[in-house]
């Protein structure tokens, strides 16, 4: 993994110079490169098989009106809201666990996906109102409000990393507890329905799934990385950080916002996919060991997109005729990862 | 030290030294913490065995065990509500001890009973016994959800020891997310298109003990026992391991031998628990936190601790269940968690909790 040797580039301008890091620009393009070749390949495979040429003329607008309506009503959406929402997770997932200094953090864990779920299950089983449109703006409120309780419930005078997530835990058990209490009350029908929810999914989506979070994206992306020197500081420990420079409680703050609606609008979209933020965050960290935080989000982001890419694609191809939820393949892509980590010879 | 311990007064002791952040420092204020603990739990058995949808006095709880009478009484208080009470005690126990243990062993706030795949090992077990067996009695799932937790940690702790570094901490962490992760998808999955199963499982997923038969007490007891007893043992080890693998080797400790042993009193522990009663999840993670509030970072003490605390914790969610929504009853695991994050919260706030 660490074969390449350490380069960079130094982009000078008259007002603007970067040091581009050449292995994080090289894992970048590959990334992006396999995420181009999966995304085409999620709108050529299904039930009608299109030949991939046919796929960039329709896209660019020459194609027949068939192949139009597949791929750009159809097919387009469900792979672009699988790309989004997981790259969001994965930008999530980096900022939750550096700003906690712990690796084990994920929005799962300190309750924000917990949130996202208890609104959306509520929905689907207590009232009939679970359409296409309210579904993802309950879970949105509830991932919003459960960011907005843990801030204040962690504020004592700051936020403090690890008081944040053993009050984010807190409330992730009451949430997932509330959870499956609403599951033990609805009419088994409804209950269903919730569960693959909760399992997570990307049939059926549709742009009006694509736009909410691309625009988070667009808006929240630049923010994160701006608030990349902090983020790098903030790994350092408060006093460090401090030290630097940096204003600890605003940045703090800045950067939760950031994750938590990353979070929140991206489980809205497509439930609550297990082990995505986490995974991609680590995996994202682990293609570019020793760059900075601003290097890593990019990385993580893209791993993100593919990871649920991979699984809404494999989900939907590979068991024949049924189509398995993304969520399912999502947690069980996470294995194979987990069981990397433990088999890799022991180093540091 | 008799003359200055004042550990009752913990706002006025707390704002004069706040470098001292558990509550309970010399052995005689444990000890008797520890005793008040048990007092409590004892108060909390009565009161599970007098309280519910219908009231008994305690007079005549008394009665059915000193006087036993064919009465609608005493019947329901020896047939139902003491294997209730039993089986919160040991549930309680075993979840609280267990998640000390794991948090112990991984250096890791966030381990609790459920990280070692356990969890989803029960839960994979009781799924299949719903799905191809039929079983829809809680009481029957005991076998299964056991015989999951104990195969899955099996192989947990076999995959974690195979690799060159043995069974650290983090390699066992690992397995555990590698066998929860494919657990957790393959029950998913039967969930996803079986309905019929899901509908039964929701019941057993929100964690309870209720309607369990006597039996289930048996079963699960020895276990409790045996694992606490081994738990108690492992206190001394897991001090030694806070201080690092290097130190603790160099203290005489064999990290292997210390390592398999507190693993074996943790499956004993937490895959009974979670057979009895279904994945309870804030108990053990919360209860560790609470005796460390109280005790610091001596296990040979958060050990004991975490039992009791997790027994008390349970029973007292087990009663308020019965009283919040009477006649109907809350489960123990929406309870506890609702209810219990809470208080956790509060007590992360209050304190500055010592850190692993």
């Amino acid at each position: 993994m660490s074969a390449l040797p350490a380069r960079h580039v130094t982009v000078r301008t008259r007002a603007f110079s970067a040091r581009v890091d050449l292995r994080t620009a090289a894992v970048l393009g590959l990334l992006a490169v396999l995420t181009l070749a999966l995304l085409t390949a999620h709108v050529a495979l299904g039930e009608t098989k299109i030949p991939p040429l046919d796929v960039l003329k329709t896209l660019v607008g020459a194609g027949d009106p068939g192949t139009d309506f597949v791929v750009n009503e159809l097919r387009l959406p469900r792979a672009l809201v699988a790309v989004l929402a997981g790259a969001a997770l994965g930008i999530a997932g980096l900022i939750f666990q550096d700003v906690a200094r712990n690796p084990l953090v994920s929005p799962d864990i300190i309750g924000i996906t917990g949130g996202a779920s208890l609104a959306a299950v509520s929905v689907v089983v207590f009232t009939s109102w679970g359409g296409a449109a309210t579904l993802p703006g309950a879970a949105l409120a509830g991932g919003l409000l459960t960011g907005l309780l843990l801030y204040a419930l962690a504020w004592r005078g700051g936020v403090q990393g690890y008081r944040l997530v053993l009050v984010g835990i807190g409330v992730a058990a009451a949430l997932n507890a509330c959870v499956s209490y609403v599951l033990t009350k609805g009419e088994i029908i409804n209950v269903s329905e919730a569960w693959i929810w909760l399992v997570g999914s990307l049939n059926g989506r549709t742009w009006d799934h694509v736009w909410p979070v691309a625009i988070a994206l667009v808006v929240l992306v630049p923010a994160a990385f701006a608030l990349g020197r902090q983020l790098e500081a903030l790994k350092l420990g408060d006093e460090l950080a401090r030290g630097l420079g940096v204003s600890v409680e605003r940045s703090r703050l800045a950067l939760l916002t950031v994750a938590i609606v990353l979070t929140s609008v991206s489980v809205a979209a497509t439930g609550a996919l297990a082990f995505v933020a986490f995974v991609a965050a680590h995996i994202g960290r682990r293609l570019v060991p020793g760059a900075s935080s601003s290097a890593a989000l990019p990385v993580a982001a893209l791993c993100g997109g593919l990871i649920v890419l991979a699984a809404d694609l494999a989900g939907r191809e590979v068991f024949g005729s049924t189509d398995l939820p993304a969520g399912l393949l999502t947690a069980t892509l996470a294995a194979p990862y987990f069981l990397f980590l433990l088999k890799r010879p022991s180093r540091r | 030290m008799s003359a200055t311990a004042q550990p009752a007064s913990t706002t006025t002791s707390a704002a004069a030294k706040p470098r001292r952040v558990a509550l309970l420092t010399s052995t005689r204020t444990r000890t008797l913490g520890l005793l008040a603990g048990l007092a409590l739990l004892v108060v909390l058995m009565g009161l599970s065995l007098a309280i519910g949808s219908l009231r008994i006095p305690l007079a005549d709880v008394i009665d059915a065990f000193t006087d036993r009478q064919d009465t609608d009484e005493h019947t329901i208080v020896r047939e139902l509500r003491v294997p209730r009470t039993l089986l919160g005690l040991l549930v309680g126990v075993g979840l609280g001890a267990s998640g000390a243990l794991m948090q112990g062993l991984t250096r890791n706030p966030l381990a609790e009973p459920g990280i070692l795949g356990i969890n989803a090992g029960a839960s994979l077990a009781v799924v299949l016994a719903i799905l191809v067996l039929d079983i829809t009695t809680p009481s029957a799932y005991v076998w299964f959800a056991l015989a999951g937790a104990g195969l899955t940690w099996v192989a947990v702790y076999a995959l974690g020891t195979s690799g060159r570094q043995g069974a650290s901490p983090t390699t066992l962490a690992l397995a555990g997310a590698v066998m929860a992760a494919l657990l957790v998808a393959l029950t998913s999955a039967i969930l996803t298109f079986d309905t019929q199963t899901l509908a039964q499982f929701r019941y057993w997923n929100v964690g309870s003990i209720a309607g369990r038969q006597t039996e289930v007490v048996w079963t699960i007891a020895p276990f409790i026992v045996v694992g606490f007893a081994l738990a108690l043992l492992a206190g001394r080890w897991l001090n030694a391991l806070a201080l690092g693998d290097d130190v603790a080797k160099a203290l005489g400790q064999r990290i292997g031998l210390v390592r398999a042993g507190v693993a074996v009193a943790f499956i004993l522990l937490a895959g009974a628990a979670v057979a009895a009663a279904g994945p309870i999840l804030f108990v053990g993670l919360a209860v560790p936190h609470m005796a460390r509030a109280l005790v610091g970072t001596d296990y040979r003490w958060i050990v004991p601790f975490s039992g009791v605390i997790g027994a008390c914790f349970l029973l007292a969610g087990d009663v308020l269940g019965r009283v919040l929504t009477s006649p109907a009853e809350l489960e123990v695991g929406v309870v506890t968690a609702a209810l219990g994050a809470p208080f956790f919260i509060w007590l992360v706030r209050r304190r500055n909790l010592p850190q692993l």
